[in-house]
């Protein structure tokens, strides 16, 4: 009976805490209601038109900016090979990728185009990064033989309605 | 109107970051906000140009067309090549837009205000062949360095403007004069605000010629942007590089004109013939004048099935720099005997000429169309590779699209 008595006890106290919490609650809830009123009486933040809303900032994804997809660089279209970074940083300040990646030379003439380009175009003392960059190029963009007349290739078959 | 202004009633960053021009409202774009520009570079919506165009390069912009897009007897928009050596100017201030013409060989130096030059000086229009001295350059062995030109460096738009000659004349050249130069508003790669891009020229006997005009129309609107507005030289026939754009002065020069890209090895081939990957020193490299003989099937389109039995109607033109083609033959036996084209004439000097044909097949199988022209001195176009030169330039070896008969 004693321990029935404690029990109802026990109960009536975690009801009675349980209460004075909620009550707690409520009464701060709205006292930051009405601290927010005092502050901002028009509502304003709940307004479409506010010019004040806040800017979510999608971040600039690092993980694109670096991407590469069956080994090749996203952003650049470099092909993934020890050298490509210094490529990158290098390469691709003045001018596109593209214009790198379309060109086929060997390491002389890369390196009289480099000079070429220190020379008029304001390119940097690349140091050491110069043989990283040109070994990655003619490693990776060799010269292909296409002789005095290619084969046509890539034709794109169709039917001819006259 | 200043060319920024209207950037205004077009979207926001479409233009803004690509062209490099002023953004309107960047004040109140939000802070991290990216714009569209950053986050889709469509060059086709940004210069007007057909989906089917290739991008050889986003920066600077090299943009070229395929043979059957050129297919208008007068080039539209859409359809003309975009070669760029350094950065579309960022504000075109059209109304205070000038022109000076100075130099060692001008009596005094003379500005004219744009609208000036447009009341002063009759004006003429001309159809004007323009194409890249790199026209082709893809096909070299051992490859050469630069953009990696296909066939589609070409085009034939209609020009409005007044001659050079007339502004010439009115300013008072001295009789020492060789060579004029141009300078232009476009940006460096670099942004070195002290170096020019590109600023090439021709001598005077070219600067004196009919069809040498100072343009403000192109095909009878304003020039698009990115070919020059507002203010173009043109000089049909000879490498579109001589034909600069955002024109802001002109110098006549008692000596080769030396800007840049007029020097080294730039828009030059060898003196004299070399094996291909040779060497040649810089004093051994001689200018490009007017470009070589050449044509482009376009029509069909490469890639054509018909059955048998079918004639085949081919049709293209024809150019040959600063001579007419006096005639136009096809082959579809790999050059073993060739057979005669319809040639017009063109509809004043330096314009293309339109071909066409009405092609047979013997059997069934696959077949090449190959396209070869003459010109008025009886030099035709090679089936092979013209002489190499190191930076693959007037590569006018004949054109071919593939056929079947099924």
């Amino acid at each position: 009976m004693k321990k029935q008595n404690n029990d109802k006890l026990k109960h009536g106290f975690q009801n009675l805490y349980q209460k004075i919490i909620l009550a707690s609650v409520v009464i701060a809830l709205g006292a930051i209601v009405l601290v927010y009123f005092i502050v901002d009486p028009n509502l304003s933040i709940f307004k479409s038109d506010n010019p004040q809303t806040e800017i979510v900032t999608l971040p600039i994804e690092d993980d694109d900016f670096n991407k590469i997809e069956n080994g090749i660089h996203v952003r650049t279209g470099f092909i993934e090979a020890p050298g490509m970074t210094e490529t990158i940083q290098n390469c691709t300040n003045c001018h596109s990728s593209k214009l790198v990646i379309q060109n086929r030379m060997n390491d002389e003439r890369w390196k009289s185009t480099i000079k070429w380009m220190q020379e008029t175009q304001n390119l940097w003392d690349l140091g050491e990064n110069e043989d990283v960059i040109i070994n990655y190029l003619v490693t990776n963009y060799p010269p292909k033989k296409v002789g005095r007349r290619a084969v046509l290739t890539d034709i794109d078959w169709y039917q001819l309605e006259e | 109107m200043k060319r920024r202004s209207f950037v205004a009633k077009s979207s926001l960053g479409s233009l803004a970051v690509l062209l490099g021009v002023e953004v309107v409202y960047k004040e109140l774009i939000p802070k991290d906000y990216r714009l569209l520009a950053l986050q889709d570079t469509d060059p086709f919506k940004l210069f007007n140009k057909d989906e089917g165009m290739v991008v050889l390069n986003d920066k600077p912009w090299n943009i070229e067309a395929q043979a059957h897009l050129l297919d208008d007897r007068v080039t539209p928009n859409k359809s003309i090549f975009v070669r760029n050596n350094g950065l579309i100017p960022e504000e075109i201030d059209v109304e205070n837009w000038s022109l000076t013409i100075d130099g060692e060989s001008v009596k005094k130096k003379k500005t004219y205000s744009l609208t000036e030059l447009k009341s002063k000086f009759k004006h003429h229009t001309y159809q004007l062949t323009l194409e890249c001295g790199g026209n082709g350059r893809s096909e070299f062995d051992p490859p050469a360095k630069g953009n990696q030109w296909t066939i589609g460096a070409v085009y034939c738009a209609t020009w409005t403007g007044v001659r050079l000659r007339d502004v010439l004349e009115d300013v008072g050249i001295k009789d020492d004069a060789v060579y004029f130069g141009y300078h232009a508003a476009d940006i460096h790669l670099s942004r070195d605000p002290t170096k020019e891009p590109i600023s090439r020229g021709a001598p005077m006997s070219k600067a004196l010629q009919d069809e040498t005009i100072l343009a403000f129309k192109m095909n009878g609107e304003d020039i698009p942007l990115a070919h020059g507005y507002p203010l173009r030289i043109i000089a049909g026939g000879w490498p579109a590089s001589v034909s600069g754009k955002w024109l802001q002065r002109i110098s006549i020069r008692n000596i080769v004109h030396d800007g840049t890209k007029m020097t080294g090895t730039a828009y030059r081939v060898p003196c004299k013939p070399v094996a291909p990957g040779e060497k040649v020193a810089d004093e051994e490299m001689c200018i490009i004048e007017s470009m070589p003989v050449k044509s482009l099937i376009t029509y069909p389109k490469s890639g054509a099935t018909l059955s048998k039995g079918k004639k085949l109607n081919i049709r293209g033109h024809a150019w040959a720099g600063e001579l007419e083609v006096t005639k136009m033959e096809y082959s579809i036996d790999f050059g073993s005997t060739w057979q005669s084209c319809r040639v017009e004439k063109p509809a004043n000097r330096l314009a293309w000429q339109h071909f066409s044909a009405e092609v047979s097949f013997p059997q069934e199988g696959y077949y090449e169309v190959w396209a070869k022209a003459t010109d008025a001195n009886g030099v035709s176009q090679p089936m092979l590779l013209p002489g190499w030169n190191p930076k693959g330039y007037l590569n006018n070896a004949c054109h071919r699209i593939a056929v079947k008969i099924t």
